[in-house]
Parts: structure tokens; C-alpha cells; sequence
């Protein structure tokens, strides 16, 4: 089963640990709802709707009030490492949580902890401790957009607000970013890179590029990387291999996009109501191609 | 104590803090009337706040980017449209409460936000208006 971790922008929404799930435009853990926006609410909505598709039947997820000043995320940690260790999810997203290294490196102890270690995706604030805390590497997926790549890529950098100019001005060269990423050690087995150009990357180099349907747009609506986590997310958790799995989700997340038909205003919710169909075309299609080739 | 000798300036007091509070600590000081000489990544001191932004103009909407921050304005209205990127709590909070807003009413990331993504959405923030305001 996946299990997301992330905060919702509440100050008083209390620390929440169960299943998730989604009706109509909300979702639902323990006794409360949840407005789906960007963020982890998104991640959340996009795994759901792509699980389901693919016949995964729940989500859990660990969820807590944070608008900045990381009390709800200090619960998280302290939580996740006390109760981690002793459940058994397969895949684990970790989303936006107030990056603190030493809450990162006590989450990491507990899954040591776990009978059989998970798939580790690290995006958000998340993936920013993993860099500070110099432990990228233990993931097994990131999905830093450009900007984000170049923090991973400027090993001095303690957050992307403080990436060096000439790292920033190589926006243009993702492929030397990812390289200057693993040269530092500061990115996770797989990164999946999303921008006008989706690049899947490992230590060894790129190993695919996404780039169609071209939807310009997409990147200035807030939530649109969050979708495309949660559903490699799912993917995983249904037993895709990372690789693959991140292949599907870019072009899965892209389809998507394309058919909400949107503007640079446009809600991630509309993107959000058309997974489940993208995801089914494009696993019609990869389907059609095996069966031909046979 | 004291800081270090690359950044010295005199006889200086440093406050160290968690570097994701950046942007309270500063507002905090600021409001007591102690505004900061620097502030500097403690394992870097020599590091500079990102000071490069990436304009995208789709036509009708003009996207700004500060390092992991984007900002959306629509044009022709001046309203806030999207605010994307970043992975500090307080990013969807600001979002919240800036999208759908005038660009010159909207609340400002420095005044409701506290993190270091929230001091990017600033900068990015400003220099929409600079941007796109009459000066």
C-alpha cells in the first residue's frame, strides 16, 4: 500500500494518520476533510484517482496542519519515528513537510526499522532535507522541477533560495545539472525532472526524455508537480518498476493536463478530473505496442 | 558569539536560528527595531540570496520565477492567478491566500509567510510589481 506524508495548510488541523479518501472535489482522513489544492491535498487526489484506476483499493496517508512555522511538521516527525518502523506500506511519498534535518534522519532510522524497507520517493520539502542532510541517495526516486535541480546541483546551497547564480543561469543544461547532482551525491536512485522537458536520470545518465503533448501552461499551475508525484507514486505502489513507473506518470500527468485544456489561471483541479482517462489511454497504448510486437 | 571572520564587520553579536525561519526571524527582528546587518547560512555565510528571475510571458499572463517560486498575473486584470513550486508548508497557505487577489491588494509573503519559499515568493512578488505596476 502507498503512504504520503505531508501537511495541508491549516494551523489547527491536528495530526491525522489512516486511510485517505476522495469525494467529488475533497478528501477525507479520520474525521476530517480536506480542500484538494496544490500541495500535498493533490499528491493525495492524483494517487487516488491513479491507484484506483489501477485496481490499488487504498491510500494512506499522515497528515498535519502546517502554514510555515513547522509545528505540524515537527508532529510528523516526532510521530513517524516513533510508529514507522512497525508498518508495512510498500511505497512511501514524502511531500511537504518543513525541511529539519535531524526529523529527516530519525524518519530514515525508523524505516531501517521496517521488516521489509519501502520504496522511498522524497519530493518538496522533503527532498530539501534529504539534500541538507546528505542522505539523497537512501531514495529511490525524487521529482525536482528545474529550479529545484539546480539546488540538488549546487552542493554549497542549503536551500534553493540560496542556489549560486552560475548554477541557476545553467537552467538551459538540466542534463549537466543532473550530472553535477549525482558528482555531489545529492540525488536520489532515480530523479524525474519535470519541466517543458521531462527527463528521467539515474547515476548512469538520462535514461528517457518526455516531451509530448507540449502544454505550456502547465507550468505555472501550482499543484501540477504534486500530480505527477502522486501518480508515480501509485504506479509504484501497484508494482511498476520505478523506471517505468516514471515514465507512465510524466506522460500520464502531461495527457492529463492536455485534456483540462488549460490556461496559466487554470485550477490543478481540473488536471486532477482527467487521470484517471489519461492514465488508461496511455497504458492502452503501451499495451497496444507490447502486443505488437509479439 | 561572533561571526565568522568572512563576514565580520566589528564588534558584532550573531543570533544563529534555523535557517527555514529566515523570513519570520527577520520580520521578528525588523518589528523590534533590530533589522539585521546580514543574514547568512551559517554553514556558508558567504552565500547569497537568489537574485535572478526568469520571466515567462504566455501573452495574456506573465509568470515570474525566483529560484524555486513561480508567480502567475493575469495582464489584463492584475490579478493573481497561480502561485507554483517550492516545498517549504507555507507555499500552499500563501497560495491560498494570494490567488484570485489584485496584485495590489494581495497580501505580501513577507507580512503572512515564514519560511525560506516564502522569501522566494517575495522576491518574486516584487518584482511582478516592479513588473507590472505604474511606479
Amino acid at each position: 500500500m502507498l503512504a504520503v506524508v505531508g501537511t495541508v495548510p491549516e494551523e489547527d488541523f491536528p495530526l491525522q494518520a489512516g486511510e485517505v479518501t476522495l469525494e467529488k472535489e475533497e478528501l477525507f482522513i479520520g474525521e476530517r476533510r480536506v480542500k484538494i489544492n496544490r500541495g500535498t491535498p493533490a499528491l493525495l487526489a492524483a494517487a487516488i484517482q491513479a491507484g484506483q484506476a489501477l485496481g490499488e483499493k487504498k491510500t494512506y496517508g499522515f497528515l498535519a496542519g502546517d502554514i510555515g512555522l513547522g509545528g505540524g511538521s515537527r508532529k510528523l516527525y516526532e510521530y513517524l519515528s516513533r510508529h514507522l518502523g512497525k508498518t508495512e506500506f510498500s511505497t512511501i511519498a514524502f511531500h511537504y513537510v518543513q525541511p529539519d534535518v535531524d526529523g529527516h534522519n530519525r524518519v530514515l532510522f525508523s524505516i531501517e526499522e521496517m521488516a521489509k524497507r519501502p520504496i522511498l520517493i522524497a519530493d518538496a520539502g522533503f527532498m530539501y532535507a534529504a539534500k541538507m542532510s546528505g542522505q539523497a541517495p537512501e531514495y529511490d526516486l525524487s521529482t525536482p522541477d528545474v529550479g529545484e535541480l539546480a539546488f540538488l546541483a549546487d552542493e554549497m546551497a542549503p536551500h534553493p533560495f540560496y542556489t549560486r547564480g552560475f548554477v541557476l543561469h545553467e537552467e538551459n543544461r538540466v542534463p549537466d545539472l543532473i550530472a553535477r547532482a549525482y558528482t555531489h551525491e545529492n540525488a536520489a536512485r532515480y530523479l524525474l525532472v519535470k519541466g517543458r522537458t521531462d527527463y528521467l536520470a539515474s547515476r548512469e545518465g538520462i535514461q528517457a526524455t518526455i516531451q509530448e503533448p507540449s502544454v505550456e501552461a502547465l507550468e505555472a499551475i501550482g499543484g501540477t508537480g504534486d500530480t505527477l508525484t502522486g501518480i508515480v507514486a501509485a504506479l509504484i505502489a501497484a508494482g511498476r518498476q520505478v523506471s517505468e513507473a516514471a515514465i507512465i506518470a510524466a506522460r500520464v500527468n502531461r495527457l492529463a493536463g492536455f485534456y483540462a485544456n488549460p490556461t496559466p489561471g487554470t485550477s490543478v483541479r481540473e488536471v486532477i478530473k482527467h487521470i484517471p482517462r489519461a492514465l488508461e489511454q496511455i497504458l492502452q497504448e503501451m499495451q497496444r505496442i507490447k502486443n505488437g510486437r509479439r | 558569539m561572533g561571526p565568522p571572520p568572512e563576514i565580520r564587520s566589528g564588534c558584532d553579536l550573531v543570533v544563529e536560528f534555523p535557517l527555514m525561519a529566515e523570513l519570520k526571524i527577520q520580520k521578528t527582528l525588523q518589528d523590534a527595531g533590530l533589522p539585521p546587518l546580514m543574514l547568512v547560512p551559517a554553514t556558508s555565510p558567504l552565500l547569497q540570496p537568489v537574485n535572478l528571475f526568469q520571466i515567462k510571458d504566455f501573452g495574456r499572463y506573465l509568470m515570474v520565477r525566483a529560484a524555486n517560486m513561480k508567480l502567475t498575473v493575469d495582464k489584463e486584470g492584475l490579478t493573481i492567478v497561480n502561485v507554483s513550486g517550492g516545498g517549504c508548508p507555507d507555499v500552499p497557505y500563501l497560495a491560498e491566500q494570494m490567488v484570485g487577489k489584485p496584485l495590489n491588494e494581495a497580501p505580501s509573503p513577507r507580512e503572512i509567510g515564514h519560511t525560506l519559499c516564502g522569501y522566494a515568493l517575495q522576491l518574486a512578488f516584487e518584482e511582478t510589481k516592479r513588473r507590472c505596476l505604474p511606479s
